[in-house]
């Protein structure tokens, strides 16, 4: 399995090594070539006072039109809150079978939950969320394996409970979908 | 669950709409959306879905008029209400009008997550119940199908290589012979016994009725047509449609038939849009089919349409052999249902009933066997607990030749078609009983 080059765009301050940290996993798990760079957004223009959150969908679009490569998969890497109109949060978004995705740590950390900080957590639920971002974009839908990527996570617990990793039947409808 | 579920959005704000497919997209449900009311019920009408989000709060039509229309349209629909405005009044009223939940915007994601594993729950539970409700009554129908004679055994071989094939059926026989009894085996022995099998009995229902019954109706198509109804060829989707006397159909009735067996889409009375639905017909009739087509009472082009096999049972009478097999089973079916042992029946009792012509066949004889149940002393059937003794009409008699021929070709069976006794019985002398079964052109049965 070959996929597409995958570029990964910070939006905001992330550590070299984090970042680095994620792109491995990500290059691991989907053998593609993974690309870091950084990308400047004026991120007050999504938010929403009301809400005190950021519009994840407007900067979903927002991230795609930006990307215009039909080569590569994109997913723009945040610190801020995210909320989609429906819901009170989420944790990012991608379309489904397209090039982009988003994703943000703001949710990751220990201390959100009243729980001792650890950043090894906030690190691996963002590999999780990355990769799940990105199945997505190569036309992957959730997946009821409870270890696997693709299962759907609302809430930090459930993103503990699943691996960084696809399932078999996953790999196979991904190789399956990416092949054509 | 294995087939995907489908998911109606149905709000105004288009940030709500694409927020939600999103969400369902990549959770692999079939999803689309309404931008209001209106747009949702034309979709209704010709997609089903099995969960529908709708807003309480859209200009034009609000959810709950909406909830309430799509309540008398799309009935096995889940409907979920959402609303940023909750109020108990406004979410008790959505509830009263038949909505599953409902949810105040914005909703935790885990929210909405439960809310449709909930809500497909319920739907798989439903499909269960139906599929398992279905497989009961199939069961019982073959059972009910009793006979160990030559000709009942060439019924049930019929019936079986029949009910794997897609074919319309013409089941015929003398009333009470057990013709929706044979529709009901063929349906469920076939491919399409996890769908419905609808029953119409045509007979029963005037021209216009039977139209609307078969075909459905739009709101206002006429007088008293208050609510869209589906038809019964629309209910059998996927399953059969049993047309019980279907002799009795007028001839507009024959023509309209026709042409929905042949393109399988009819439109409802009052209405404008074609509606496509796979059934099988299976028909039923105690006349003479192929003789009413030469006299012209019957559309030729629709009685080959129909006829592509054609299920004869045989009356009691003809197969004397199973009457102590039925009235057995009747026995024990109507002992059971009573809370009780089941009870010997006398052999002088169960002579005189292989003697009886049962002109009301297999029908005649399970009520009769009933009452003797209930009017007995409850330890044994005797003679005097079957009804036997009084004249029994056949309703399809309307003559005083049919009367006799009936009488003859009964008394003949009855003494083994030996002329001298069955003329000594009816009192005549052989010459003129020669005459008769020269007259009515009566045979012994081979």
């Amino acid at each position: 399995m070959k996929l597409q080059n995958i570029t990964l765009i910070s939006y905001g301050y992330f550590e070299e090594s984090f970042l680095n940290s994620i792109a491995e996993a990500v290059h691991y798990e989907l053998l593609s070539s993974v690309f870091i760079r950084e990308g400047h957004l004026d991120l007050s223009e999504f938010y929403d006072p009301i809400r005190r959150q950021y519009n994840g969908n407007r900067l979903l679009k927002e991230v795609d039109s930006l990307s215009a490569s039909d080569s590569t998969k994109t997913i723009g890497l945040f610190n801020v809150d995210l909320f989609i109109p429906i819901l009170t949060y989420i944790f990012g978004q991608a379309f489904l079978n397209g090039r982009t995705g988003i994703a943000s740590r703001y949710r990751f950390s220990n201390e959100r939950y009243g729980i001792d900080p650890d950043d090894r957590f906030i690190l691996e639920r963002f590999k999780k969320e990355v990769i799940h971002e990105l199945g997505h974009t190569f036309g992957l839908i959730h997946c009821h394996n409870p270890t696997c990527v693709m299962r759907s996570s609302t809430y930090v617990e459930d993103i503990d409970q699943k691996s960084a990793y696809l399932c078999s039947r996953c790999r196979d409808e991904i190789s399956k979908l990416n092949d054509n | 669950m294995t087939r995907k579920l489908s998911i109606l959005i149905v709000d105004d704000e288009e940030s709500v709409r694409d927020s939600l497919y999103n969400w369902f997209i990549e959770d692999g449900y079939r999803v689309e959306c309404a931008e209001n009311a209106n747009r949702a019920l034309s979709i209704l009408e010709s997609d089903n879905f099995d969960i529908i989000l709708a807003d309480i709060k859209m200009p034009g039509m609000d959810g709950l008029e909406m909830l309430r229309r799509i309540k008398l349209l799309k009935t096995e629909s889940i409907v979920i209400v959402m609303t940023a405005f909750a109020t108990v009044d406004t979410a008790v009223q959505a509830l009263k009008d038949g909505a599953f939940d409902y949810v105040t915007k914005p909703f935790d994601p885990d929210d909405l997550s439960h809310l449709i594993r909930n809500a497909s729950k319920q739907i798989i539970l439903t499909e269960e119940n139906e599929t398992l409700r279905k497989k009961v009554i199939s069961l019982e129908n073959i059972e009910d199908l009793i006979g160990n004679s030559e000709a009942m055994k060439k019924v049930l071989k019929e019936i079986e290589s029949v009910a794997q094939s897609n074919s319309s059926v013409v089941i015929t026989g003398e009333s009470g012979t057990g013709k929706e009894l044979v529709a009901r085996a063929i349906h469920s022995n076939s491919p399409r016994r996890f769908f419905p099998l609808v029953s119409v009995h045509c007979g029963a229902l005037t021209e216009s009725l039977l139209e609307s019954e078969l075909f459905g109706h739009e709101k206002g198509a006429f007088t008293g047509a208050m609510y869209n109804r589906k038809g019964r060829f629309e209910m059998a989707d996927n399953g059969t449609i049993f047309l019980d006397e279907i002799a009795t159909i007028s001839t507009k009735m024959q023509i309209d038939l026709l042409r929905v067996l042949e393109t399988k889409k009819f439109i409802r009375v009052g209405g404008n849009k074609e509606i496509s639905s796979d059934f099988r017909v299976i028909c039923a009739t105690n006349k003479d089919l192929k003789g009413m087509v030469e006299k012209g009472l019957f559309r030729e082009d629709l009685f080959y349409r129909l006829n592509v096999v054609n299920i004869f049972i045989p009356p009691l009478r003809e197969r004397i052999e199973d009457i102590p097999l039925l009235v057995d089973y009747f026995i024990r079916k109507y002992c059971t249902s009573m809370n009780r042992a089941p009870v010997p029946i006398d052999s002088s009792a169960l002579k005189r009933l292989e003697d009886f012509s049962f002109p009301g066949n297999v029908r005649e004889l399970e009520n009769m066997i009933e009452r003797a149940i209930v009017v007995g002393n409850g330890r044994r059937i005797t003679l005097k607990d079957l009804p036997l003794e009084r004249t029994i009409v056949n309703n399809s008699i309307e003559s005083l030749d049919d009367l006799e021929k009936a009488h003859i070709l009964q008394i003949l069976n009855k003494y083994g078609w030996n002329i001298s006794r069955a003329a000594k019985a009816l009192k005549v002398d052989r010459v003129t009983l020669y005459n008769k079964i020269s007259k009515y052109g009566l045979k012994p049965k081979e």
